[in-house]
């Protein structure tokens, strides 16, 4: 089986769209919402996940067959713990400004629901290398939510993107406000309904 | 799934202490080879704030080495206590402010021979979190060279923007004594100061929506400014 096979392109394509964690089985709300004020967090949490999710996944993957599974979930979540504090501990040496922004959501990952989600449900039962695929996908489907919902948040309620200012002057002159609501939680819940209720449509799932 | 190992209560304890061990070992090595790049991050920060306010730095994309050169060369630490008098056996960097509340340290900034500027660390409680800054004030210990406000943990957009440009900017030419040469402080008034605003010279714009944030700043860098005011008054030459 190639490694890239259609049937593993599934596991890395459903997390983004039909399943994504966020919009489908709404995981992972918490972190949506606090780190979504700017872009710049927002991309270097997505990065933070992405390398937890897929890291825990195969860690968990190759060990599958040697953990005593009523002991699973602690083993699990000492994993996942410890991949949390090693990235914590190289967003502090290696991205200093960024980590004091993103302050405690980075060790909150570790209680960030779809990384557990996806060592019980995949990682246990599938081998490392789906099990990687899976966790890049899912990684990648909540940044894409993340993103989204950044760049409107951004440009709305700050009316700037990556820092910069994209809102002219002038339309502040002529009485452009930039929308206080936005900077504050309800905002994200508002554009994460709204992407939801897109998504929902456009592939016709409807949870029951 | 054949060759799964019969699982016993020793077997079981034995794979929880070998994942704690791998784990351990594996944080307690990383924690150890990142730490001197963590803590130049640290270092560089504080005095990078320190610069800035100083007006000696503008921007932090340059060679950590340059600015702790520039720091080296151009920034003059001690130790005064809250009488205004020097402590000499002790150094700035190391005061802690919550340990040691009647030592205050004292940031200048030395151009030649000459202090030109001085720079306080200030920090207090706003709405939600301790915010920490620096306060640097001219040569005359009245008007206000600049501020930062570096750790914080505020609203983001509401009063966590008290470490953007526009807002510390504003501080920049106040006077924190009035015409009878007591502290004042410079005070953030509620929303945007209105054209017939008195006093003026102390008062800079507020942030809407981040009134109680603005309050404690208000409060802690008044206080700050009182502490040292007696020390102030020995290098004002006593003419005020």
């Amino acid at each position: 089986m190639s490694l890239l096979s259609k049937k593993n392109m599934v596991f890395l394509k459903d997390p983004l769209m039909d399943n994504n964690p966020i919009s489908t089985q709404v995981l992972g709300i918490c972190s949506a919402l606090a780190v979504t004020v700017q872009l710049q967090t927002a991309i270097v949490m997505s990065i933070a996940v992405i390398s937890v999710i897929s890291l825990s996944n195969v860690l968990i993957s190759l060990i599958r067959n040697m953990v005593p599974s009523n002991i699973r979930i602690i083993i699990e979540l000492a994993i996942i713990a410890s991949l949390v504090i090693l990235v914590d501990q190289v967003l502090k040496a290696f991205l200093y400004d960024i980590s004091k922004q993103l302050s405690v959501f980075v060790g909150l990952i570790i209680t960030n629901c779809i990384v557990l989600g996806r060592a019980e449900a995949f990682a246990l039962q599938n081998k490392p290398w789906p099990s990687f695929l899976d966790g890049v996908g899912n990684g990648l489907g909540y940044s894409m939510i993340l993103i989204v919902v950044a760049f409107g948040r951004e440009l709305l309620g700050s009316g700037t993107l990556f820092g910069f200012q994209v809102i002219p002057d002038a339309a502040y002159a002529a009485g452009y406000q930039n929308m206080g609501l936005m900077v504050l939680a309800p905002g994200a819940f508002i554009l994460l309904g709204l992407i939801i209720w897109v998504q929902r449509t456009i592939t016709g799932t409807v949870a029951e | 799934m054949a060759n799964k190992p019969r699982i016993t209560k020793a077997y079981t304890l034995g794979f929880a202490a070998a994942v704690t061990m791998v784990c351990s070992v594996l944080l307690a090595s990383a924690a150890t080879l990142l730490k001197e790049r963590q803590d130049q991050n640290i270092q560089l920060d504080i005095k990078y704030n320190i610069l800035s306010v100083l007006g000696l730095a503008e921007s932090k994309d340059v060679e950590a080495q340059t600015i702790f050169d520039l720091y080296d060369n151009k920034v003059k630490t001690f130790v005064v206590d809250v009488e205004g008098n020097k402590v000499n056996d002790r150094k700035a960097e190391e005061i802690d402010p919550r340990a040691e509340p009647d030592l205050l340290p004292v940031y200048a900034r030395q151009d030649g021979d000459v202090i030109t500027a001085y720079c306080i660390p200030t920090q207090g409680k706003a709405l939600w979190s301790t915010v920490k800054g620096y306060i640097a004030l001219e040569q005359d210990l009245n008007t206000v060279k600049g501020i930062t406000f570096y750790s914080h943990g505020e609203t983001p957009g509401l009063g966590g923007e008290i470490d953007k440009e526009w807002f510390t900017e504003a501080f920049k030419g106040k006077t924190i004594l009035n015409k009878a040469g007591e502290i004042v402080s410079v005070e953030i008034v509620k929303g945007k100061m209105r054209s017939d605003e008195k006093n003026p010279e102390h008062k800079v714009d507020g942030i809407s929506g981040a009134t109680l944030t603005t309050k404690g700043l208000n409060e802690f860098i008044k206080s700050t400014l009182e502490k040292y005011e007696p020390f102030f008054k020995t290098r004002r030459g006593g003419t005020s």
